[in-house]
């Protein structure tokens, strides 16, 4: 292990170790702790310049339930929700599909079709902006979540056929061989014998397409406009601005907006990990 | 009992041609329709003088000289320089974080997942939460200088300091990235080569450097990977943080083709594509690196 394990340093060692973790964490979370700090004080704290000090009142639940309550928040979050699950289920059931057909058969233009997926995953979103702005106003889905949702699944498709190919090429191949000498058709030997197999990539792919779908920002101001159909990333800027200059407000606003992928991400924890860090280790 | 034979339908005679094709079929559909056409069309929209709604008017190659003379669009492409040359930092110092963090004590893994975090969040949140660090009077950044008796700055109004400032901002996450990168990489290094490593006397910077680092080749280029392309997406913390300004100081390439395109100064959108054509062709460049790299890899590992 390195650097060497802590356990075989001396006492000193040990405790300063132990007693810098802790503030070092403080340091690291720093800005976040202060906007957490601000969303439980009173408005009137702001107007008389205490920032820093103890709060003259503990506004938790007002702050709170005023971002609840007194804003379009709520709807701005189901739309959110309305845009990831689908978009969630697409590309991962589009990437099953793709991924097997790449990572099991070997056919002419298989690599360059793999690649193709790949580098369009790595493209910046400018360039496919005007066309795609075009295509979705032309179709009609233009501020609808429909819209969003049919490119967040294309685009994403890119990168999950990456992950689910090379999961898929990992797994034993003899067992799709055994299935082809028994006789079983094709399609029932990805839904019968590879799908089974896939599930921890797919819970790994789910996750992480959650969280990036709901921190989507740019599409969203692209293809979409007004509570309607607005995610919660853009709707944060209408909500301070009906909040403006309320910092206790907009801290409760934004901290409510980044918990849903923050609980995600630690009830999922090591699906999480698993995804991001595929290929990180060879 | 029933004979087998070769003479099925033609699908099933073919089935290991038509089974992945079929496969393949819906997935390229949409990713070409929305990813892979969209890029050539861009190509030809930046020919036109185009506002996107009745029909555009060929220029040529009008849009790409008018770039030339446009200091916007030097600015932003200085700037995009600044933030890939800064956005690195974010791999030494996820690497330095995860080496602090690879040891086995009591709560650890909650330590990591707590370091990991600010990744998971939007980075609008993350630009909201540094807009705010950095207020000249309520942030805490000020508050903390003003203890050792510093004056505040107003970062993030200042024309020569508001790029840093977001910069740093992008670096949070991204560094708690390559430190997640780091730390499942450390996870798999051969103790044994440590070991002899140790035996050899190697010890620090040297294991560091010579034992362990080697080992970690495949987590330094997807942190490499992943740090280029986002330092040349910055959108998202440029708009929530300073909407390009001030006068316009902290544009980037990606940024200021949505304002010429979708922005409040008109809809330009053959001019905004010449600037995504221009953004596109300097990630190629990263891009065409990636690829080749991924692609040797391929053929290695061909079976």
């Amino acid at each position: 292990m390195f650097p060497t394990p802590i356990q075989k340093r001396s006492r000193a060692v040990q405790i300063t170790y132990q007693s810098f973790l802790p503030l070092a964490l403080i340091l690291w979370l720093l800005p976040l702790l202060a906007v957490m700090m601000f969303s439980i004080r009173p408005l009137s704290d702001f107007s008389n310049g205490n920032y820093w000090g103890l709060p003259s009142s503990f506004d938790l639940f007002s702050n709170y339930g005023r971002v609840f309550f007194e804003s379009n928040m709520p709807r701005y979050l189901l739309n959110s929700l309305m845009i990831t699950l689908p978009t969630v289920v697409g590309a991962v059931a589009l990437s099953c599909m793709t991924g097997f057909a790449l990572g099991i058969y070997r056919f002419r233009g298989n690599l360059l079709i793999f690649f193709m997926f790949i580098a369009g995953n790595f493209v910046p979103f400018q360039i496919l902006m005007v066309p795609v702005r075009d295509l979705t106003v032309n179709m009609g889905l233009y501020d609808t979540k429909t819209g969003l949702i049919l490119f967040h699944i294309a685009f994403q498709t890119g990168f999950c056929t990456l992950f689910m190919r090379n999961f898929i090429r990992a797994l034993p191949y003899e067992l799709i061989e055994a299935a082809r000498v028994e006789g079983v058709a094709e399609w029932r030997i990805f839904w019968f014998v590879v799908l089974p197999l896939m599930k921890p990539a797919i819970a790994a792919l789910a996750v992480l397409i959650f969280t990036f779908i709901w921190n989507d920002y740019f599409w969203a101001i692209v293809l979409t406009q007004g509570p309607g159909s607005q995610p919660v990333t853009a709707g944060i800027t209408a909500f301070n601005s009906q909040f403006v200059a309320q910092y206790h407000l907009m801290s409760a606003g934004s901290i409510v907006a980044a918990l849903p992928p923050v609980a995600m991400f630690f009830a999922m924890q090591r699906h999480f990990i698993a995804g991001l860090t595929l290929g990180a280790v060879k | 009992m029933t004979i087998v034979t070769d003479t099925g339908t033609w699908v099933r005679r073919n089935r290991m041609t038509v089974t992945p094709l079929l496969f393949l079929l819906p997935g390229i559909l949409f990713f070409v329709v929305y990813v892979i056409s969209p890029i050539f069309q861009s190509f030809g929209i930046s020919l036109y003088d185009w506002d996107g709604l009745g029909a555009g008017e060929y220029i040529g190659l009008d849009n790409y000289r008018e770039l030339m003379t446009d200091r916007a669009f030097e600015t932003s492409l200085r700037n995009n320089v600044k933030w890939l040359v800064l956005y690195l930092l974010a791999i030494p110092a996820g690497l330095f974080i995860a080496l602090f963090l690879n040891q086995t004590v009591m709560g650890i893994r909650l330590y990591k997942s707590l370091f990991f975090f600010p990744f998971v969040l939007s980075q609008v949140v993350v630009g909201l939460v540094f807009s705010w660090f950095f207020l000249p009077r309520e942030g805490l950044l000020n508050a903390m200088l003003g203890l050792f008796g510093l004056e505040p700055v107003n970062i993030l109004g200042d024309p020569q300091l508001a790029t840093y400032g977001i910069i740093v901002a992008g670096l949070w996450p991204q560094t708690a990235y390559c430190m997640i990168l780091y730390l499942t990489g450390l996870n798999a290094v051969d103790p044994e080569q440590i070991e002899a490593g140790r035996l050899d006397g190697a010890k620090g910077w040297r294991m560091l450097w010579h034992v362990v680092l080697p080992q970690l080749k495949p987590a330094t280029f997807i942190a490499f990977v992943v740090t280029i392309i986002g330092a040349l997406r910055s959108f998202d913390l440029i708009s929530i943080m300073t909407n390009g300004g001030p006068f316009g100081s902290t544009r980037v390439l990606s940024f200021l083709m949505f304002e010429k395109a979708l922005g409040e100064y008109g809809f330009r959108m053959g001019y905004g594509s010449a600037i995504a054509v221009v953004l596109f062709l300097i990630m190629l460049v990263f891009i065409g690196y990636f690829l080749w790299q991924m692609w040797r890899d391929e053929r290695a590992a061909r079976r």
